[in-house]
């Protein structure tokens, strides 16, 4: 897996550094990463853009000891499919806790990290990944933010 | 008009599984080629349609082209050559779309083959093709490895259905144990519960035991139209159903992550071709890539209710002499797992046990009807195909 070219990296940038991914107005499934059409709605779909919240919960987790070189400076990693609050399934790693800490259905949040490193001084990408809730400040946070630009 | 017709495989063969440093990717196809030709009792002048199955050529020894490539080396030019890939599934595409030509009425003799040559590159490089068979962009860009997210679907399993880890243990235990009779296989070695308990973390819960390997090989199935097939042998095997069915590529979008619907959807429609029904089923051959990839199999193709497969393995049924015999080669496991090679391996395995021809200690006696199950991705293609020796 070796994407030199810059473009690919750039074109998902939207969705790899603020979660955006899209909602069928018609039937209220929202989607990530976001799809071109409503797979249960079809034409009589509405797709909008929606930013996540970023808040969901561990649905899935693997602590993975083999992995490609451009993940090695990360290895061990846990790896999780976390459930989002408005439904859709993402993948990425887990940090800020240890593996033993980690269980089904634990309250995860969204940061913003560097996901690898392609050959040593290549083109660096960065992402999402997810760490324990911190419930200290969350009493501050908005609900889900909603219809953002699609223009971002 | 060209009219459907019933098929049957007159010969198959396949290649050890392992290591082959002194062998390329042409040199697999043509020792399971020849082999095939040479049993059927026909010559390459013959065969009319080639379909080879093969996954990233490519990426493994920088070759594309790969129908070509074999027509040309085994001397069949210039009848048509068609690659296919459905990454680890490209095999078993590859013998339902062969099956498609004979039955449709337009070629006659068709050969059907699979070959991956794998250890050309470092494991490492190998584990990041195989990682092109997921969603790239959002699983294996976010740190994703295949066990990886077979690890996943088995922490969420082991979860939901209060399975214990031993259970993956189990499967591994009997896929090495009926590699140790298989001269074919990859690895001959038995193994323990304890060993697959204690082996070195691939990615947890899954431990080097519960993984399939990196292994070269080939298979060749030659396939005729059932009417004449008792020209080139005794016994043809019949081919009674040979159903391809796709999912989401991406686990993350599974209707359920514990089910293969892929799979569920490909049984369904093959035993109702196939006018067979679960219990009739002697052998079963299904793509065990990862141990809780059995488990989900055996439970997809309606063997028995979900979340209820460990009980099998806890009981024996799964071994050669239980009620269910699963994997007699050593499947993936222990037999190895030639990416585009295994859907035709699956069917040499089947076709050896119906006519009863697997070693000794690991022939399933009076075998009439085999089922093999190949996968590609994480579940996102699935073919099932029926046999039965009359």
């Amino acid at each position: 897996m070796s994407l030199s070219a810059a473009p690919a990296h750039w074109r998902r940038m939207r969705e790899r550094y603020r979660l955006l991914g899209s909602k069928c107005e018609t039937c209220g499934n929202t989607f990530f990463p976001p799809t071109k059409v409503c797979p249960k709605c079809r034409r009589r779909g509405k797709i909008t853009p929606i930013e996540f919240s970023g808040r969901g919960k561990v649905f899935s987790y693997t602590i993975i000891h083999a992995a490609p070189k451009m993940f090695e400076d990360y290895t061990p990693s846990t790896v999780a499919i976390v459930q989002l609050n408005e439904g859709p399934k993402v993948l990425s790693q887990l940090v800020d806790c240890e593996p033993d800490e980690i269980k089904i259905d634990m309250d995860v949040e969204v940061c913003f990290r560097k996901l690898f490193e392609q050959d040593r001084g290549g083109i660096i990408s960065y992402g999402f990944k997810f760490r324990p809730l911190d419930t200290s400040w969350t009493k501050y946070y908005d609900e889900p933010r909603q219809a953002v630009d699609s223009q971002i | 008009m060209f009219k459907k017709r019933d098929v049957a495989i007159i010969s198959a063969s396949a290649t050890k599984c392992g290591e082959h440093w002194d062998k390329g990717l042409k040199d697999l196809a043509w020792e399971a080629g020849v082999k095939a030709v040479e049993e059927a009792g026909i010559s390459g002048k013959d065969i009319e349609y080639l379909v080879v199955g093969n996954m990233s050529g490519g990426m493994f020894v920088g070759q594309e082209h790969i129908g070509a490539l074999v027509a040309d080396f085994l001397g069949l030019n210039p009848i048509p050559s068609l690659r296919v890939e459905a990454a680890c599934a490209s095999g078993g595409m590859a013998f339902s779309q062969g099956y498609l030509a004979v039955a449709s009425g337009l070629y006659d003799i068709v050969a059907v083959g699979g070959v991956e040559k794998m250890t050309d590159v470092e494991p490492e490089q190998a584990t990041s093709v195989l990682s092109g068979a997921m969603d790239f962009e959002w699983e294996a860009y976010f740190g994703a490895t295949f066990p990886g997210l077979y690890a996943l679907i088995a922490t969420r399993y082991l979860h939901e259905y209060k399975v214990k880890r031993e259970a993956l243990a189990e499967v591994a235990v009997k896929n090495h144990y009926h590699g140790s009779l298989n001269p074919l296989a990859h690895f001959r070695n038995k193994i323990t519960v304890e060993d697959a308990l204690t082996a070195p973390p691939v990615a947890e819960p899954l431990r080097k035991y519960d993984c399939s390997p990196i292994s070269d090989g080939a298979a060749v199935a030659i396939l005729a139209p059932l009417e004449t097939a008792r020209k080139y042998t005794d016994t043809p095997i019949i081919v009674r159903a040979s159903v391809p069915a796709s999912d989401t590529l991406s686990l993350l979008k599974r209707r359920d992550m514990c089910t293969m619907d892929a799979t569920v959807n490909a049984a369904n429609k093959a035993f109702s071709l196939a006018h067979i029904e679960r219990k009739d089923v002697d052998v079963v051959e299904v793509h065990d890539c990862f141990t809780i990839a059995e488990l989900l199999a055996i439970e997809d193709l309606g063997f028995c209710e979900k979340g209820e497969a460990s009980k099998l393995y806890y009981e024996g049924q799964t071994y050669v002499g239980g009620t269910l015999p699963v994997n007699t080669d050593g499947g993936l496991k222990a037999a190895g797992h030639p990416v585009g090679a295994t859907g035709v391996k699956q069917i040499v395995e089947l076709v050896k046990q119906l006519r009863g021809e697997a070693e000794k200690g690991r022939q399933v006696s009076g075998a009439e009807i085999g089922l093999a199950h190949n996968v590609g991705g994480s579940g996102a293609t699935a073919v099932v195909t029926i046999l039965s020796r009359s």
